[in-house]
């Protein structure tokens, strides 16, 4: 187990590296800087902004100095924002994003195990391909085009939640909705075919023979093996959930972290786009990494490290 | 299923009956309005965008300000004079305070402005200030900042000396760039105006009383403030919130009382049901929007060339079926609004451009088969994609060359401007105080920093400098009417439409002072029903 949680966590480690030094390469190659504005400046008072930011430095002496920052956790100051560290951006910015994401994703997986699961019940009756056709919706439908709609139908028109805005739970219920429904129709399609290949296993015909009913079937020995390629796909979608998504972000306002990933770049925003990138890559392979371990529990057959085998 | 059906229905019960929008309250003074983007300082000494400028706006007051009509008016000074030679100006400053009790000082406005041109300091509208004497020098740490022609010689009184004289100057004074900061904080805490707290304090009529990031401002009426009679509004409350329809249908739904301009923009796809149902409101802006012609490179280094393109384009056709917004169409570069238009040219004049069009190719050796393609670059937003593409089929319509059009990211768009690796681009703004020179200032030199177009003309460069010197507004005017001739006639630019602001608002909000230059000043405004 030792072995294992070392081994991950230095090839953790070097990922990030990686991430950081390829983010920092390709952020010095787009044109522009985070002072270009439409009306332009003299020189001197660009030279002056540069020197003011350590950006008249050689770029590897940049690369250098923002290393280091990395590795005591210092990312640096924002420089559109000039008052704020990207660290205090961070831990604004996420816990927003982060109440928001797990209302979602309780939801999606809620939803789409359960509509999953009456599916493949009802395997191939009006109610599968009722839910099937929510799924389908769920997934070819973007997350943008249903937050409009749903600030149309649910605020506008019935007038039961604010338009935008965050701070309550009310502000939270219609962007939950929409991060949750392409998740969510993607963990009911899995839940399906998988409950529906369980379903005909002989340990199942085995249960129903000794009398148990089929909540039972479906709760104690079905669902733990068809949950299985969810849990494998939780790891990526916790990421991409709890640190926010742009569109839904601008759409209700809330001032999350997803917004940070494409406004660091528009604004040329260096030390935003390094830290965003990093944070974001820190947790996704922390994640890929809890599932792993969670594989375990899960499937005892499932062993960490394969054993040595003495020839 | 049933269970899932239940627990929906439970969800919206429980919410359903705690809705929001709360009506016009008479004996609480709340205006609610929402901010575009997020201020990215409120340090009057950095900012350069509009947003944090128009919350600055309404936290500080400079030595004067500007009404509605465009007129300049005392605000923390209450007198001025100015010396025979027009060189010398000596503001006298009436007893105003700092949100936090202390009396604004001559040497603060003398200490904000130096900072500004310390060449350490990270200001990017530093060269604002370059008509102050010896400023630009000190700028590039040729001279101290102590010779900067600007002292306080007691509290109240403030000298400011020019390099040269400047007939827009009150103009100027009046605007963010010369505003002043509380140094007694400044200088102790860099960080004292990104946040809201005790060390951000201000001197103009509203305080600001929360900032989370992101999210919301709340300002509210300032007890300290010298003229706190004439504020009515007891808070203004502003969303921070980048989508235009989310902000549109927040002013639907009865939860913002105003969207749009000078705050944020409307949604363009909205303009036309909004103006159908007459709620649309305009207010003209110091401002054109045009195309600019890279007169470096061909075939836009042949006048004719760039005159037929010019020529070709019909306005009218743009502003009645993609702009919307009551805005006229441009036959010049200045604006209206800052003086009496005079057209140099003919909107879609075919027969002159296709006619000027043929001596072109002529002239240059082209016929339309060997022209080479021509890329028209935009920055990408749908509003200009729209126009692009109508201005394409119009110049196809008149010449039967079908021009290329290309979107770019902001950055990269102004980063192919300045190196000049474009054929034709978009280009709009509004004017940062209300003269001529600020349009012409861009061209005034071939090398000027915002000189996208690569033009020059010894002759317009003559006479902008002799209006420069010339302190006879009627002798300034004509000089800088010949300039405008001038530059018309070479066309480095296309002008297609001067600017209007946009916005609805519910009928209670009145007295809000929306200016030509794209500011809103809330000093006055207060909700009453009809």
């Amino acid at each position: 187990m030792i072995r294992f949680l070392s081994k991950k966590i230095l090839i953790l480690i070097l990922s990030l590296f990686m991430v950081a030094t390829l983010t920092f390469t390709l952020m010095q190659m787009i044109p522009g800087d985070p002072f270009t504005q439409e009306k332009a400046v003299p020189e001197e008072i660009l030279k002056a902004m540069f020197h003011h930011y350590g950006l008249d430095q050689p770029w590897h002496v940049q690369y250098l100095k923002y290393m280091k920052g990395l590795i005591t956790w210092d990312l640096g100051p924002s420089f559109k924002y000039q008052g704020r560290t990207v660290t205090e951006i961070i831990k604004e910015g996420f816990p927003v994003s982060m109440t928001l994401g797990l209302e979602a994703l309780l939801l999606s997986i809620f939803c789409g195990v359960g509509l999953g699961c009456i599916a493949s019940l009802k395997h191939l009756k009006w109610q599968d391909h009722f839910t099937m056709v929510i799924a389908v919706l769920g997934i070819s439908v973007p997350s943008f085009i249903l937050a409009t709609f749903l600030q149309y139908l649910i605020s506008m028109k019935l007038d039961l939640l604010p338009v935008a805005r965050w701070g309550s739970f009310e502000h939270s219920i219609l962007p939950a909705i929409a991060l949750s429904a392409l998740p969510m129709a993607f963990i009911a399609r899995l839940t399906r075919s998988n409950m529906v290949e369980i379903m005909q296993q002989d340990y199942i015909q085995t249960a129903k023979s000794k009398g148990l009913n089929s909540f039972q079937i479906v709760t104690k020995h079905a669902l733990r093996n068809a949950l299985l390629p969810i849990v494998t796909y939780l790891g990526p979608l916790t990421t991409a959930i709890l640190t926010g998504s742009f569109a839904v972000e601008k759409i209700f306002g809330i001032p999350g972290l997803g917004q940070w990933f494409v406004m660091s770049i528009t604004n040329r925003d260096y030390t935003v786009i390094m830290g965003t990138t990093i944070f974001y890559s820190t947790i996704l392979m922390v994640s890929v990494f809890l599932v792993d371990v969670l594989y375990c529990f899960i499937d005892p057959r499932i062993q960490l490290m394969q054993k040595r085998v003495k020839v | 299923m049933k269970i899932l059906i239940s627990i929906c229905l439970l969800f919206f019960a429980l919410v359903g009956c705690q809705k929001k929008s709360h009506p016009f309250d008479e004996n609480r003074q709340v205006l609610r309005m929402n901010i575009h983007t997020e201020p990215p300082t409120l340090d009057a000494r950095k900012a350069t965008d509009t947003s944090s400028i128009s919350i600055i706006n309404t936290c500080f007051e400079g030595l004067m300000k500007r009404a509605k009509d465009g007129s300049i008016h005392p605000a923390i000074a209450n007198k001025f004079k100015v010396s025979e030679d027009n060189l010398t100006y000596t503001f006298y400053l009436r007893d105003a305070k700092w949100w936090d009790g202390k009396p604004v000082t001559a040497r603060d406005f003398e200490n904000t402005w130096k900072t500004i041109l310390s060449p350490n300091f990270g200001s990017g509208f530093a060269n604002d200030l370059y008509v102050l004497k010896n400023a630009r020098p000190a700028k590039i740490g040729e001279v101290s900042t102590d010779e900067i022609g600007v002292r306080a010689i007691d509290s109240k009184t403030l000298i400011v000396e020019l390099e040269k004289p400047v007939p827009y100057f009150l103009d100027l004074i009046a605007t963010h760039s010369f505003l002043a900061v509380p140094m007694h904080i400044a200088t102790q805490y860099s960080h004292w105006a990104d946040n809201c707290g005790p060390h951000f304090v201000g001197n103009g009529p509203y305080i600001l009383d929360k900032w989370k990031h992101h999210n919301f401002m709340k300002l509210i009426k300032n007890p300290h403030y010298w003229d706190r009679d004439s504020v009515l509004l007891d808070e203004i409350e502003l969303t921070i919130i980048e989508d235009e329809t989310t902000e549109l249908n927040m002013f639907e739904s009865g939860e913002l009382d105003w969207a749009g301009s000078p705050l944020s923009t409307l949604p363009t796809d909205a303009l036309q049901a909004l103006a159908a149902d007459n709620r649309l409101q305009t207010y003209p802006l110091s401002g054109t929007y045009y195309y600019i012609f890279n007169v470096r490179e061909p075939p836009f280094d042949n006048l004719n060339f760039r005159k037929a393109f010019a020529l070709a384009i019909n306005r009218q056709t743009i502003i009645d079926n993609i702009t919307q917004s009551d805005q006229s169409p441009a036959t010049s570069f200045i604006p209206p609004t800052i003086w009496k238009v005079e057209s140099h040219f003919k909107d879609n004049d075919l027969a002159e451009a296709n006619h000027l069009f043929d001596v072109a190719l002529k002239e240059m050796g082209y016929t339309r088969q060997t022209l080479p393609t021509i890329t028209l670059i935009y920055n990408t937003s749908s509003a200009h994609h729209k126009i692009a593409q109508a201005i394409q089929e119009q110049w196809f319509q008149a010449f039967g060359i079908r021009v290329k059009l290309a979107n770019k990211e902001w950055k990269v768009f102004l980063d192919e401007l300045s190196h000049k690796q474009f054929q034709v681009a978009r280009m709009g703004g509004i004017a940062s105080f209300k003269d001529p020179v600020t349009f012409f200032d861009l061209y005034k030199y071939p090398d000027s920093c915002n000189n996208f177009s690569g033009w020059s003309n010894p002759q317009f460069t003559h006479l902008i400098e002799t209006a420069e010197k010339t302190t006879d507004p009627a002798k300034r005017e004509e000089f800088l009417r010949a300039a405008e001739k001038i530059f018309m006639a070479e066309m480095p630019i296309a002008p297609i439409y001067y600017y209007t602001g946009t916005y609805v608002k519910k009928g209670y909000v009145k007295g809000i002072l929306l200016t030509e230059l794209s500011e809103a000043d809330f000093k006055f405004a207060f909700l009453e029903m009809q």
